[in-house]
């Protein structure tokens, strides 16, 4: 191995420090006063007090799933603290008002909001430990009609466009860590695009979790009316922590008639150190319905969380309606990988794709699972579905759980799966063409994802590429 | 489930291996029938045969004749037949006489008093009941089956062919049948099993194989189940293979109103092969699933599975295949394919192809396809002057033909060819 790889091998997760920011947390542990207690924080009205409530008493009913091909310590739900909120938080007029600390741990991060807003671009809504720091290009956006803050000004703003859709596509009955994400989200991101708008910026929120002993829920809804389009991307980090961090986040997408949502991630959580210690809990429930001629496509390159435990999947309701999902998923180390997609094909000539490229590494296990359902008046729908698993190393595991059930015969599904290792005979062609063995590898694997990454806006898909190679260095000797 | 304890009590033949028999009752009693919340029967409702109470046949004296077998299960004849019916063994239809003299076949009643130490050390070990309740249910209630053991280098040329048999008098009873095969290093024979009915009796049957293939032996097992389609079949076939030895199973199917087929394989030996296939016609209200599940426990092994579908009417067909591959298993070379072929509006497939991969130097793959037949290839035809059903029945014997082909024996391959076309061309010209 050569010094550069060794050092990158041994590179400390980027992202893993802690930030000292005054917070505002609440008791450890969970019961209806919890609930209460950060539904009145939030000043919430009556109205989602209640659904919280209802949620809330819904998940004490249920018990965690353990389906997946995945082990960890249990949670002990009781043991966490379901609230935490930088104290410095106030209703933004402007960014100026952000708390400088703040400002400098986005600096860290890569993110300077200042730099973001008059950059890129790009508009970001940052939570900082489940609470919205500030939504940049928020003027530029209302110009449009565009909507998009954080859950709570959303709830304060625009409380019918919340209540009309919230929980529409994940009920609070839909999972366990739904319903635990319903009963006790702190915030998260809104947005809405009117009817016929095309967001003319790409819209991003970043994730991250700071206070220890802290789950992350935040809620997230996005909403395009009929014929709106809109690209919406997500990344996440969180700090080195020795003790295991739960993150239960919803995210529920609707794209009404015609309209076009595009939904990018890089999730980046900590993921552990080598022996599996510490490293986020990534229990996430993502959906999607698209409406008559609708699409929604997500795209998702998962490097990082300890156990990633996430299906987005797309209702197809209307018809001609299309969903797509593309996936990166890697795993190194210990971490722990069972992830994939669900495509309910409900309406008429509706359309899927699913690639899905999974590496596993080190002594990483990593499952596809996915459903393709074809409902009894789903004609003509068609899917098509690739996953391809690489292997780098001998401890690590790669698994393929598809589910295709087909009820309509004017269906066309084709599915193809393969695992295998790095080539050989490809690094060998590379190597003899003056590249490094490193080289090699990381161009094989770029290649290998780049059905993928091609799906990403510009600026994840360098990050993303950069990370992929991070992570798997050093499986490579 | 107090019925089964009862006829359990009841057993006329709770003389032989009564402890095994007692553990495989008490582990049914504790699994009882598996409900669609067990992932292995997702798809799958066994209610129809959970809440029948099946007897035991009634004794009763076969009125089938040799040509009436050969009717039923077709087969040539230089094959080395053992006919059941209703689950009893019929000398008289049988003939096996011409086998060579160091093979041993003969019936599981027969070898249990012959020699009790053979069966002893090898049934159930194989096929596991811990997880599985009608292999539990089998082993609990089996009367009669077939031993078979073939020593070290001996090949037979002939097929031994097991012929079992349903009539009116199996109606509302079941029949446990159980197969036990040793197939010695370097050995090599082939195996035809066909299950047939007379008329449309509704009974149940479980049968269970358990089959050892030595090191360097080469097996052959073709499974033909044309059932009553208002009979209910569940059959398993667990299958050990050593050093070089070669599996090859095919599993057809066009009978039972509700059939589940498992085939199981572990390679334990290097340089292991395994080829799985299969063909399913289904038409009606009939429910046909298949499991396969091959474990590579050794490195250097080869599995290659093809399965398809052919469905009609308002029926439902699953799939479920498993390859699992151990950290040990380098150089595993894997292959599954499935594919289903939808005819008709109100058919259903689903279909569940998994891959468990925990060795890095592995080339495995697995396809689905489900679909109905290819529009395109149908204007063609019809643009070269066939009329639209021929078009359609060619079509549908030209997937079903890519499987039979597989099929190694001429006799059989030929019998279920035509089978299959006559199937076709029947209802193309309906």
């Amino acid at each position: 191995m050569s010094a550069s790889i060794e050092s990158l091998v041994n590179k400390e997760y980027a992202y893993g420090f802690v930030s000292d920011i005054d917070a505002d947390t609440i008791p450890k542990g969970l019961n209806e006063d919890v609930v209460r207690l950060i539904s009145a924080k939030k000043n919430e009205p009556a109205w989602l007090l209640e659904w919280r409530l209802k949620a809330y008493r819904r998940w004490t009913t249920m018990t965690e799933p353990h389906w997946a091909n995945i082990t960890y310590t249990p949670v002990d739900y009781q043991n966490l603290r379901y609230y935490s909120a930088p104290k410095s938080v106030k209703p933004l007029q402007s960014l100026d008002e952000v708390d400088p600390e703040l400002l400098k741990v986005y600096g860290k991060l890569g993110i300077s909001l200042n730099e973001q807003k008059r950059m890129s671009g790009v508009a970001v809504d940052a939570i900082f430990d489940s609470v919205s720091v500030g939504t940049t290009m928020k003027e530029e956006l209302s110009k449009h009609g565009v909507i998009f803050c954080s859950f709570t000004e959303a709830v304060h703003n625009h409380p019918e466009l919340v209540q009309r859709f919230l929980g529409s596509v994940v009920p609070y009955s839909d999972n366990f860590f739904a319903a635990l994400n319903s009963a006790v989200f702190s915030d998260g991101s809104f947005c809405y695009v009117p009817k016929g708008v095309k967001c003319p910026i790409e819209l991003s929120t970043y994730f991250r979790i700071n206070a220890a002993e802290t789950g992350q829920f935040e809620r997230t809804l996005i909403v395009a009316d009929e014929g709106a389009s809109v690209s919406y991307l997500e990344g996440c980090t969180a700090p080195k922590r020795d003790e295991n961090q739960l993150h239960a986040a919803v995210v529920e997408i609707i794209a009404l008639d015609d309209a076009n949502v595009k939904y990018s991630t890089v999730q980046n959580w900590y993921a552990g150190d080598k022996e599996g210690v510490g490293g986020i809990y990534n229990f996430v429930t993502k959906r999607g319905k698209a409406m008559t001629n609708a699409k929604i496509s997500w795209t998702q390159v998962e490097t990082g969380s300890a156990i990633t435990w996430k299906y987005p999947s797309v209702i197809l309701q209307g018809d001609n309606s299309t969903g797509e999902f593309y996936s990166v998923a890697v795993v190194n180390n210990k971490q722990q990988a069972d992830t994939g997609t669900k495509m309910i094909h409900i309406g008429k000539n509706t359309k899927s794709t699913i690639i899905s490229k999974g590496i596993s590494a080190g002594q990483g296990q990593n499952s596809y699972r996915g459903q393709v359902k074809v409902l009894p008046k789903a004609e003509n729908a068609r899917n098509y579905t690739q996953c391809d698993s690489m292997l780098v190393g001998n401890k690590c595991g790669a698994h393929t759980f598809p589910y295709i059930e087909v009820g309509n015969n004017t269906a066309t599904l084709e599915h193809e799966a393969s695992t295998s290792k790095i080539g050989e005979d490809q690094i060998f062609y590379c190597k003899a063409r003056g590249l490094s063995a490193e080289n090699a590898i990381s161009l094989i694997v770029s290649g290998f994802c780049k059905e993928v990454f091609k799906e990403l806006p510009m600026e994840f898909a360098l990050e993303a590429q950069q990370l992929l190679g991070i992570t798997l260095e050093g499986s490579v000797g | 489930m107090s019925t089964y304890a009862d006829a359990f009590a009841a057993g006329p033949n709770a003389a032989w291996l009564p402890e095994l028999r007692k553990s495989a009752f008490d582990r049914f009693t504790a699994l009882g029938f598996p409900t669609t919340r067990n992932e292995d029967w997702h798809f799958t409702s066994v209610t129809k045969i959970a809440e029948r109470v099946f007897k035991p046949v009634k004794a009763g004296k076969n009125t089938l004749s040799t040509h009436d077998v050969e009717q039923l299960a077709g087969g040539e004849s230089d094959w080395h037949r053992l006919v059941f019916v209703n689950g009893k063994f019929e000398k008289s239809l049988s003939n096996f006489a011409e086998l060579p003299a160091e093979v041993t076949v003969a019936t599981l009643q027969e070898t249990l008093k012959e020699s009790p130490e053979f069966v002893a050390e090898r049934l159930g070990k194989l096929a596991s009941f811990d997880a599985h309740p009608f292999t539990a249910l089998n082993t609990a209630f089996a009367q009669d089956g077939v031993v078979i053991h073939v020593p070290r280098g001996v090949v037979v040329d002939a097929p031994l062919q097991i012929v079992h048999i349903c009539d009116e008098k199996a109606a509302g009873a079941s029949v446990h049948p159980r197969l036990l095969v040793v197939a010695e290093a370097l050995s090599q024979f082939t195996i035809v099993e066909n299950y047939v009915a007379v008329g449309t009796p509704s009974y149940f049957v479980n049968a269970v194989a358990e089959v050892e293939v030595g090191n360097g032996a080469i097996v052959n097992h073709y499974k033909v189940q044309r059932e009553s389609t208002e009979a209910f079949h569940v059959g398993t076939v667990q299958v050990t293979q050593g050093k070089d030895s070669v599996y090859h199973s095919f599993s057809f199917a066009t009978g039972a109103a509700l059939s589940r087929t498992n085939v199981y394989t572990r390679m334990l030996g290097e340089g292991a092969e395994a080829k799985l296939n299969g063909l399913y016609l289904m038409d009606g209200t009939q429910h046909a699933d298949h499991q396969t599940f091959v474990e590579h426990i050794a490195p250097n092994c080869a599995s290659r599975e093809l399965y398809k579908g052919i469905l009609d009417g308002t029926s439902h067909g699953v799939f479920n295949g498993k390859v699992y591959v151990d950290p040990q298993a380098q150089k595993t070379d894997g292959k599954q394919t499935n594919h289903a072929l939808l005819l008709s509006e109100g058919s259903r497939v689903d279909t569940k192809p998994q891959l468990e991969i925990f060795a890095d130097d592995v080339k495995c793959t697995h396809g689905a396809t489900v679909g109905k037949l290819d529009q395109v290839g149908l204007f063609y035809m019809k643009s070269r002057g066939i009329n639209a059903e021929s078009a359609r029945a060619l079509l549908t014997y030209a997937f079903a033909a890519e499987v039979l082909e597989t099929i190694e024996l001429d006799a059989l391959r030929v019998q279920l060819e035509a089978h299959v076309f006559e199937h076709f061309v029947r209802q193309s010209q309906e």
